[in-house]
């Protein structure tokens, strides 16, 4: 098992926004967590990511536990999260932003590497590799978030609605290139409202609503799930 | 012509100390969002170290003046930096969760404990630093008169900030830096410590802070343990008028403010001199309120 969340509790203040999560993704696979606004799928990546402190539970990736890391440290360790609005650092340029992902890795042959896959996966950016971040279209700069994710190498990446504000055709460029990521062995956590395309992509998927995990299935049976389709799908 | 040179040099000399100031305050709000106001206060004990290290040793006598100030600059910049270590500690990190008011009122009680630790140590009384450690010479070109402390004290106000600009621009740490006055989430999001990145940032500003206070010790050769009130606050509105969390606009906006404020002294009246400062601040919040090199970036969705 590569990532293992075990009931995972969270509070914001008082309020306690995840009731006792559990969740599994093995190396490999691409797991999307689908769920309406509000119901903790955001707060679940913050957590594993180390912005947010659990409660109650334990993250565990490659049996290291993680929740007592801080943020930084998890990074070095192989997970990598494309925050949701992308949040590139608009004011520096795409080059930058792209040496900044890289941060925590010292080996400058590795790092080159893959900025040239980075550029073979979205050549718009080596185009616009000295252009302010802040600059760029809503869908280039979610190529460079999810490019900034990548620069650090990880084993596992979390992305937190890549398709949020992105036209159609966008986001089909974008999941095209998260099948790219996977098919080189990255595994992905994929938190989406875009439920169909999630789900075509995705290998398994859980949903969630306020704070809790409601169900857990193979993408195929989620996709046909008469209770999902009327939920999520907006199928009768 | 001659007096506009030379009112603009002196303007160039004061406003060098200005922007050595203003980056600190620059520096820590760009990424804390804080107005140090214990900053002032840090030069005021930049300028109070150097004349105990310079009378106590007699550094001078041993290794000659000119390495004597070096040695001298190097020392009060570490301690200083230590103390503003010690500051962030103390008065800013565990504020970091509250309410921004709350790291503010810290601020200025780290302000009054400064300069009231500063009274008690040193007394209330002006302090005036030995004044023969430099030699007596000046440059005198087109009628010119420019004493040697002067230039000391701009090329090394110069050579700290291109330095500086060089750092922040060119060197992964200072993108990292960068990154985190932009976003302190995404920035922890791609592995840099953003904790680390802010007490750089304390070293950094308090050391600048502290050499500009030994600049004004070795250029006025006064000193007094409430003179970061007024340098502070000039250095402040230096930073306002750049463009507050720019960092060039904080070395700018210092050059800037020295010469209005020496040529204003010069061609209205000595005893305007803060007050055309000030005038400076009020006019810039009226008419550009980002400052010179404020950044606006259109924000996309």
């Amino acid at each position: 098992m590569l990532l293992q969340v075990v009931d995972l509790k969270v509070k914001y203040g008082n309020i306690e926004a995840l009731h006792g999560i559990n969740l599994e993704v093995k190396e490999g696979e691409i797991v999307t967590i689908l769920g309406a606004n509000g119901a903790g799928k955001s707060t679940t990546l913050m957590t594993i990511s180390g912005l947010l402190r659990p409660f109650h539970g334990a993250v565990y990736f490659d049996k290291i536990a993680l929740h007592k890391k801080p943020a930084h440290e998890i990074v070095k360790l192989g997970i990598s999260q494309v925050p949701e609005g992308r949040r590139v650092f608009d004011t520096l340029t795409v080059q930058e932003n792209l040496n900044l992902g890289a941060f925590t890795c010292k080996d400058k042959a590795r790092v080159q590497k893959t900025l040239e896959w980075i550029y073979e996966l979205f050549p718009i950016l080596a185009e616009r590799r000295s252009q302010l971040a802040g600059t760029l279209s809503g869908g280039e700069q979610q190529m460079l978030a999810i490019a900034r994710a990548l620069m650090s190498q990880p084993k596992i990446l979390l992305l937190d609605e890549p398709s949020l504000g992105l036209a159609p055709l966008l986001v089909k460029t974008i999941f095209q290139a998260l099948k790219e990521i996977n098919r080189q062995g990255v595994t992905i956590l994929l938190v989406e409202q875009n439920a169909r395309a999630a789900l075509k992509l995705a290998h398994r998927g859980y949903v969630m609503e306020v704070g809790h995990i409601v169900l857990a299935d193979s993408a195929e049976n989620l996709l046909a799930n008469p209770e999902v389709r009327r939920a999520y799908l907006g199928g009768k | 012509m001659e007096e506009f040179l030379q009112q603009f040099i002196n303007g160039l000399t004061v406003g060098g100390i200005y922007a050595l100031i203003a980056l600190g305050y620059t520096m820590v709000y760009g990424v804390l969002k804080l107005i140090n106001f214990a900053h002032g206060d840090l030069f005021t004990i930049g300028a109070y170290l150097g004349f105990t290290l310079l009378t106590s040793f007699g550094l001078a006598d041993k290794i000659g003046p000119f390495a004597a100030i070096a040695v001298l600059a190097l020392m009060v910049m570490g301690l200083v930096a230590v103390i503003g270590i010690v500051l962030e500690r103390a008065a800013y990190r565990p504020l970091r969760n509250s309410p921004r008011l709350s790291a503010v009122v810290s601020a200025l009680g780290a302000s009054i404990f400064f300069q009231n630790a500063v009274m008690l140590i040193y007394g209330a009384r002006f302090h005036v630093y030995p004044q023969n450690l430099l030699p007596k010479i000046a440059l005198n070109v087109f009628g010119l008169y420019v004493p040697f402390v002067k230039i000391l004290v701009l090329v090394a106000s110069v050579a700290m900030m291109v330095g500086l600009y060089v750092f922040i621009q060119r060197t992964t740490i200072g993108a990292a830096i960068r990154a985190a006055a932009i976003d302190q989430g995404a920035a922890k999001l791609v592995g840099i410590d953003v904790n680390g990145v802010i007490t750089l940032v304390f070293v950094i500003g308090p050391a600048l802070g502290g050499l500009a206070g030994l600049m004004v010790g070795l250029l006025y050769g006064q000193i007094k343990f409430t003179m970061g009130w007024l340098y502070g606050l000039k250095a402040f509105t230096a930073a306002i008028l750049g463009g507050i969390g720019n960092i060039p606009g904080a070395m700018l906006g210092g050059l800037i403010l020295g010469v209005v404020e020496a040529l204003g002294s010069a061609y209205i009246s000595i005893a305007w001199k803060d007050a055309i400062a000030f005038c400076v601040l009020i006019l810039i919040l009226i008419v550009r309120p980002t400052g010179l090199l404020g950044e606006r970036v259109a924000e996309k969705v």
